[in-house]
């Protein structure tokens, strides 16, 4: 009897471990023909191998633990840094039921987006219907200032015309003529979350730059963040972009919306980029984004149809910092405060102070490209060795990138690209050719669990640790968090082997 | 992104009506005449650009795209061939009959077309799309910032009417969201009785023109045979004057109409009228004694 007394409810972690489950689960077992523990474990040992990595890398259909997410988790992502906007997707509950819950456990926060509740009869007689009740529904209930579309996949099978939906929507009086519902297609089976947030801010800043171009610049800069799930990041940047007196219009700012204080009340909107100032980034002098690979069509976009400089720049690790206050001391014609060249000073005391235990460390990563990109440079900047670089939404640019920004290190000269791969080949990578460090996202636990490399979590999705995502990764400050995590997670494991005294730990010192 | 100045047309009807032979002899001409022209087959059978290439089939957008595995890995110039008079050929592909999703097929080929820069330095953009509008994805030609002008191929045959009847109800339901326009009827002759006027006054109904009665010419068989267009195979014939005809009425086109479609019921009373389709009792009449419905009717 489990859970019958209520003064003792059990967790996942105990639940279990009873005697009643441990006897059921062998039933189980016995009832399913369950394979001999000898043989499993043969198995197991059989996929740490050399010919296990080279059926696996022969893998052709299957995809097992893909490093990447789908396109709308990364459209509502960019719609809710603007103010008081709803994320709005055009397809099934399901779905959207997925994006949140994916967010709130990372954030911890909770995290609005509506669907359109597409069933059978709107897959076959096309979801118009419900995009104009969704609408109308929504505009009542929620009183957004913006609703953002988007696609899951059962629209984009069938083909729905989003733009003549959200017109004939407006014509039936779901929301005013004047009211805007931007929109973006993103099909689940095209690119990943880092296409979804492209395509949904390209979107959202074309309905809103619409006929907004004056003759004038603002003087401004616009910063686009990318698919960014470090709130430290942003407010970093801000910071940053503050000290030294620019001027800036942020596309978009979803830091108070998934880091927002609790004051006892519940604001379903908070914060984020005014729907004016995003109107007005048409007008700036020049556009910074801080990834580039999911920002490639928006970018495009605004280099296209507003005529504005555009550039990319990742504050990470000494270098990307340096490189980017540069940038913006030149688009703003301000000097670099002292205060930063201090930061900088201090930043630079701490790599030198862990250089020695940091020099020649053979390192496993993935993540999305732009993130992969900042670690490298930051790894390459301390001396530590990638050696397998995976990236599951890869692309051939880059790809091309990453390569040169390898070669243009002796640290670099052992690493291997894995694009297009997947966790699996990883854990295979990490039995045959084995490092130090692994840096990923929790998935990666999975790895640490099957091959004991130790696991510093960066990227996206964290669930199982919290608040890493208030920090910052950018900037000087940002490059000694990511020190503070590598090499104290190095020292940790160091720890770990060294715990039986007078036997691994000889020296009863401190440290080693 | 499209430059707005390119003209977007689409070819929509009937399956087996002449729609790629029809459009392709009309931008052989169109192309004669110094326009520069893009073919978007948007049919899985991929006959689209044949008469223009002069081969069996060209390597389908989707073809490649599955054989590499993603649409991301195909670069354009695999799929775009010139052709004829530097007639620029695509061809979208689409799986197996029975199988699968044709009209994403479409979708996934247009965003490649259009993300990969295929629009650029053209003044037409000509669509050929399979029979009905079936599905969203056979309307994407006709979605806002595409095909501004649809020309119907049809023929004096009941259910080719009857697919022009229904691509126009397709049209309206995009004319008032986006500009979609209806630019006329083809009528690509099967020698129907009275067929010229039954035409024109179904365009009539429809609220727009018969733009070009094409009469039926073997010439136009032996031409397909050999792969070309008749501009191509006998520049000199009555038949490739047609087509040129065709092409000037398509370029000096100011006749966009948005439909009126009608409904089934008028659609056989005017068959009826036309003395193509007998009164209700004849019909009955027919059915009893095991006849054979009348020419098209399935």
């Amino acid at each position: 009897m489990a859970q019958n007394n209520i003064d003792n409810i059990k967790d996942h972690v105990e639940l279990f471990h009873q005697d009643e489950y441990q006897e059921l689960f062998a039933g189980k077992k016995e009832f399913e023909g369950g394979h001999d523990p000898d043989l499993v474990a043969q198995t197991a040992e059989w996929t740490k191998t050399w010919e296990y990595r080279e059926k696996n890398f022969a893998r052709e259909a299957l995809t097992v633990n893909p490093a990447k997410a789908c396109q709308p988790l990364g459209a509502i992502l960019a719609a809710v840094g603007f103010e008081g906007t709803l994320p709005f997707v055009h397809g099934s509950q399901g779905c959207v039921a997925y994006f949140r819950s994916h967010f709130t456990r990372h954030f911890k926060e909770p995290f609005s987006a509506v669907s359109s509740s597409m069933t059978e009869d709107a897959a076959v007689f096309g979801g118009q219907n419900n995009l104009i009740d969704g609408l109308a529904n929504s505009y009542s209930l929620y009183q957004p200032k913006m609703i953002a579309v988007c696609t899951t996949c059962m629209a984009e099978v069938i083909g729905d015309d989003l733009q003549a939906f959200i017109n004939n929507a407006k014509s039936a009086g779901s929301v005013p003529q004047e009211f805007p519902v931007p929109y973006a297609h993103t099909p689940s089976f095209v690119g990943s979350h880092i296409t979804g947030y492209d395509n949904m801010i390209k979107g959202i800043l074309t309905n809103l730059t619409k006929d907004q171009k004056a003759e004038t610049t603002n003087g401004k800069i616009n910063f686009i963040p990318g698919f960014e799930t470090y709130i430290g990041n942003l407010r970093e940047i801000k910071r940053i972009a503050s000290l030294m007196g620019a001027d800036y219009t942020l596309l978009a700012d979803n830091s108070d919306y998934l880091d927002s204080p609790n004051d006892g009340e519940y604001h379903m909107y908070q914060g984020g980029t005014t729907l004016e100032d995003a109107a007005d980034s048409i007008n700036a002098e020049a556009t910074v984004a801080f990834q580039a690979y999911s920002t490639t069509k928006t970018r495009e976009y605004i280099g296209k149809e507003w005529k504005q400089p555009t550039s990319v720049a990742r504050p990470v690790g000494i270098r990307g910092t340096d490189e980017f206050l540069i940038k913006l001391s030149a688009l703003t014609g301000k000097p670099i405060p002292k205060e930063l060249e201090e930061e900088r000073g201090r930043a630079v005391d701490a790599l030198t102070d862990s250089q020695a235990w940091l020099h020649g460390k053979r390192v496993a990563l993935y993540g999305d490209p732009d993130l992969v990109i900042g670690l490298v440079q930051f790894l390459l900047e301390i001396g530590a060795e990638p050696v397998h670089v995976l990236v599951t939404n890869s692309n051939p640019d880059f790809e091309t990138e990453l390569r040169a920004l390898l070669d243009s290190s002796p640290f670099g000269a052992g690493a291997t690209i894995w694009g297009g791969k997947d966790l699996w080949h990883l854990r295979s990578l990490l039995f045959t050719e084995p490092v130090d460090l692994l840096i990923g996202n929790s998935y990666g636990k999975y790895l640490w669990r099957d091959t004991h490399t130790p696991l510093v979590r960066i990227g996206y999705p964290i669930f199982d640790r919290h608040h890493l995502h208030r920090y910052s990764t950018y900037g000087y400050q940002g490059a000694i968090n990511l020190l503070n995590w590598i090499v104290n997670t190095l020292l940790d494991e160091l720890d770990r082997n060294t715990i039986v005294p007078a036997k691994t730990d000889i020296s009863y010192d401190l440290i080693r | 992104m499209t430059d707005e100045s390119i003209r977007q047309i689409a070819f929509y009807g009937k399956g087996g009506i002449g729609k790629s032979t029809t459009s392709q002899n009309t931008i052989a001409g169109m192309a004669e005449l110094g326009q520069r022209v893009m073919i978007v087959g948007c049919d899985p059978k991929a006959d689209s650009t044949r008469l223009m290439l002069h081969s069996k089939a060209q390597t389908t957008v989707l073809h490649l795209a599955a054989e590499r595995g993603a649409v991301e890995d195909v670069e354009l110039e695999e799929v775009l061939l010139t052709g004829y008079r530097d007639v620029r050929c695509v061809e979208s592909g689409g799986p197996e009959p029975g199988v699968g999703c044709a009209g994403r097929g479409i979708i996934t080929s247009i965003n490649f077309l259009e993300e990969n820069g295929a629009y650029e330095d053209l003044d037409f953009v000509s669509y050929d799309v399979l029979g009905d509008v079936v599905c969203g994805g056979f309307a994407m030609p006709i979605r806002e910032g595409k095909a501004q002008e649809i020309y119907i191929v049809t023929s004096g045959e009941m259910m080719a009417m009857y697919a022009a009847n229904n691509i126009a109800r397709g049209v309206l339901k995009y004319a008032h969201s986006g500009g979609v326009r209806l630019g006329g009827l083809i009528c690509n002759s099967r020698k129907v009785d009275r067929e010229l006027e039954l035409i024109e006054t179904l365009a009539k109904r429809l609220n727009t023109q018969m733009l070009h009665f094409v009469p039926r010419d073997n010439i136009v068989q032996h031409a397909e045979l050999r792969r070309m267009t008749v501009i191509e195979y006998a520049p000199d014939s009555q038949q490739a004057e047609e087509y040129r005809t065709l092409a000037k009425k398509i370029i000096d086109n100011k006749n966009l109409a948005i439909p009126t479609p009608i409904t089934m019921d008028e659609l056989e009373d005017l068959l009826v009228e036309f003395g193509i389709l007998g009164g209700e009792e004849e019909y009955e009449k027919a059915i009893k004694e095991g006849i054979k419905a009348p020419a098209g009717v399935a």
